[in-house]
């Protein structure tokens, strides 16, 4: 007989193939030596990258025991403790470069944590799951049931988003918030795992999006 | 398990056959000036190393041990069949965490310690008899103080990593706050920067428990005359506060030593009971009780909070990167105590890491195999290698 518990922890091994699909693109975005701060760095896979690639200072936050231990074992900087938390206690600017890789749905406050991304972060880089995607409000219109599949691999009971957006809900938030969009980029995945970049009409096509940003009160010269 | 990128194995094998060496410090070099105001010389060193130290002098790593530890940290001494090797055998060998192909590690019965460094059981050179309770208090600055002449005596300027848990982790936090420019990176485990009023009040009860018997006479035991059942009670305390009640659970369950029936005794009935007892009376043939009694006193004073005016003001010299590690089970120095730790020295804007690891072992944990602190302590030695 299986045991209610009554505090489940999230399955993040379903999405791990969904969390590293811009994992190209951010290296892209990087620059060398610059001091990133991954928050919710999962097992390292990304700022092990970073490190060998783009040889960044690294830090970590990450709340797994296990997987804190992964990024420790393969001589990352990690701290385990709750992100929200934690980047309260950054200072200004304290980093380059901030990445909130597939975590943004999943706080009970997105708005605080993007705000806190860019006070430490001369750049932030955020990545989430679209969810007006074009096969997403079709499966609700005709069959009624949210969405499963490879970029939302959880069911409504389990699933860490928290939060929904969509792409056009985040390009708004930063229009109203006077937030920089640097760089964007989006990604549909097709069912056997293909991805392809969309250009036009993302909010429609796209089931990943990436935007970059800054602080609108930095200047930020690009080199 | 799949093999990720970046991550190597742990290999296991043992060093083999090791010994202790002594060095005594005298001369007018060495009078040690305690912080109690004391002062003590001369002062003998017992210590272990294993491995090479590398032409460059750069691969020293730094043991501290806890409590009732010595400085017989890996190997073995006699090669008998039944031998138990040193108390950290898990992490220190070829191909270990602790890697003494790649690595020298030494460590240090501490100052104090009954295990071959100056302490009370040693003979006091001015009166031929054991110091007893003329011995004078020590504090973990103090021992920290002896290690670091161990350290130069041994021709190294910089360890690349000093590393303990518990009461070895203090040391550890005291030798990043005395000697900053020494120590590349920190590791300490199941440790915390003072101690709670909760760990105070059961190192008295210890305390107490050897002070009230008759044997222990105000310290004046013979050697051969222990106060056995003090000391034997003392530690079983102790031994409490180091396990879980998950951990004790599993072990131990509510089995009776004799089958499924009560035996109507105050004789132990149940294992635990047995456990302890047996606990108890080894402890009492390895270690001396005025011993005991000092270095729970040196614990309870541990405070550097108290001692810097903050613990952010204590870091704020430090130049060592930090591995923080606790356990989620330790209730003795609990994980709140290491976060606190992280927090400060995140404040003083230091380089650290901090695991909490999974385990249901209790504040014992880091002595014990089964979690992950091994692989985890790797990485960390390799990153500092690798950016000196």
């Amino acid at each position: 007989m299986s045991q209610i518990k009554l505090h489940r922890d999230t399955d993040w091994s379903k999405s791990i193939a969904r969390d590293r699909v811009f994992d190209e693109a951010i290296c892209g975005l990087t620059r060398q030596e610059e001091r990133v701060l991954d928050l919710g760095c999962g097992s390292g896979e990304l700022l092990y990258r970073l490190k060998k690639e783009k040889q960044v200072q690294e830090l970590g936050i990450e709340l797994d025991s296990e997987y804190v231990a992964d990024c420790l074992a393969r001589g990352l900087r990690v701290i385990q403790s709750d992100l929200e938390e934690s980047i309260i206690d950054f200072d200004d600017n304290a980093f380059d470069l901030v990445i909130l890789n597939q975590v943004m749905l999943s706080v009970p406050n997105p708005l605080d944590l993007l705000e806190n991304g860019l006070r430490v972060g001369k750049r932030v880089i955020i990545t989430f799951p679209n969810f007006a995607h074009w096969k997403i409000r079709l499966q609700i219109m005709l069959r009624g049931q949210l969405p499963v599949n490879k970029d939302l691999p959880y069911e409504w009971y389990e699933t860490p988003n928290i939060r929904l957006a969509t792409v056009d809900d985040f390009m708004n938030l930063c229009e109203q918030k006077q937030i920089t969009l640097l760089e964007k980029q989006f990604i549909s995945q097709s069912s056997n795992g293909k991805l392809r970049p969309i250009i036009f009409r993302p909010n429609m096509r796209s089931s990943v999006a990436l935007f970059c940003l800054a602080d609108h009160h930095q200047n930020i010269k690009e080199d | 398990m799949k093999q990720l990128p970046g991550f190597e194995p742990v290999g296991r094998s043992s060093l083999g056959l090791v010994t202790t060496s002594r060095i005594t410090f005298k001369g007018d070099n060495y009078i040690l000036e305690l912080e109690s105001g004391n002062t003590l010389s001369p002062v003998t060193v017992a210590y272990e190393t294993y491995g090479r130290l590398s032409r460059n002098k750069d691969n020293a790593i730094l043991v501290c041990h806890a409590l009732t530890g010595d400085a017989h940290a890996a190997g073995y001494h006699t090669g008998q069949p039944g031998e138990k090797p040193g108390w950290w055998d898990l992490l220190i060998g070829p191909g270990k965490p602790l890697d003494t192909d790649r690595y020298f590690v030494i460590c240090s019965n501490f100052l104090g310690g009954c295990k071959g460094t100056t302490g009370p059981t040693e003979i006091n050179p001015a009166t031929g008899k054991p110091y007893g309770l003329h011995f004078p208090f020590y504090t973990v600055k103090d021992m920290v103080k002896v290690q670091k002449w161990l350290v130069d005596y041994l021709g190294i300027e910089k360890l690349l990593a000093v590393i303990g848990g518990s009461l070895g982790g203090m040391q550890v936090l005291q030798w990043t706050i005395s000697y900053p420019e020494m120590v590349a990176g920190a590791l300490p485990i199941a440790s915390t920067a003072r101690m709670s009023p909760q760990a105070i009040a059961f190192n008295e009860v210890a305390r107490q428990a050897i002070m009230s018997d008759p044997q222990w006479n105000f310290g004046l035991y013979e050697p051969d005359c222990q106060p056995a059942s003090g000391l034997a009670l003392a530690r079983m305390i102790g031994h409490i506060t180091y396990l879980s009640e998950e951990a004790m659970l599993r072990k131990f369950s509510r089995r009776f030593i004799n089958g499924k029936n009560r035996g109507y005794k105050f004789e132990a009935d149940f294992q635990v009971e047995s456990y302890l007892h047996h606990q108890g009376s080894t402890f009492v043939n390895r270690f001396d009780a005025n011993t005991y009694l000092y270095i729970t006193r040196a614990m309870d004073y541990f405070d550097l909070h108290a001692d810097y005016g903050s613990l952010k003001k204590a870091f704020s010299g430090c130049q060592s990167s930090f591995l923080v590690i606790s356990f989620t089970s330790d209730w003795l120095f609990p994980p709140a105590c290491s976060q606190e730790l992280v927090k400060a020295l995140r404040a003083a804007g230091k380089n650290v890491s901090y695991c909490n690891m999974d385990s249901d072992q209790g504040h014992d944990s880091f002595l014990l195999p089964g979690n992950r602190m091994g692989e985890v302590v790797s990485g960390f030695l390799t990153r500092l290698q690798n950016e000196l």
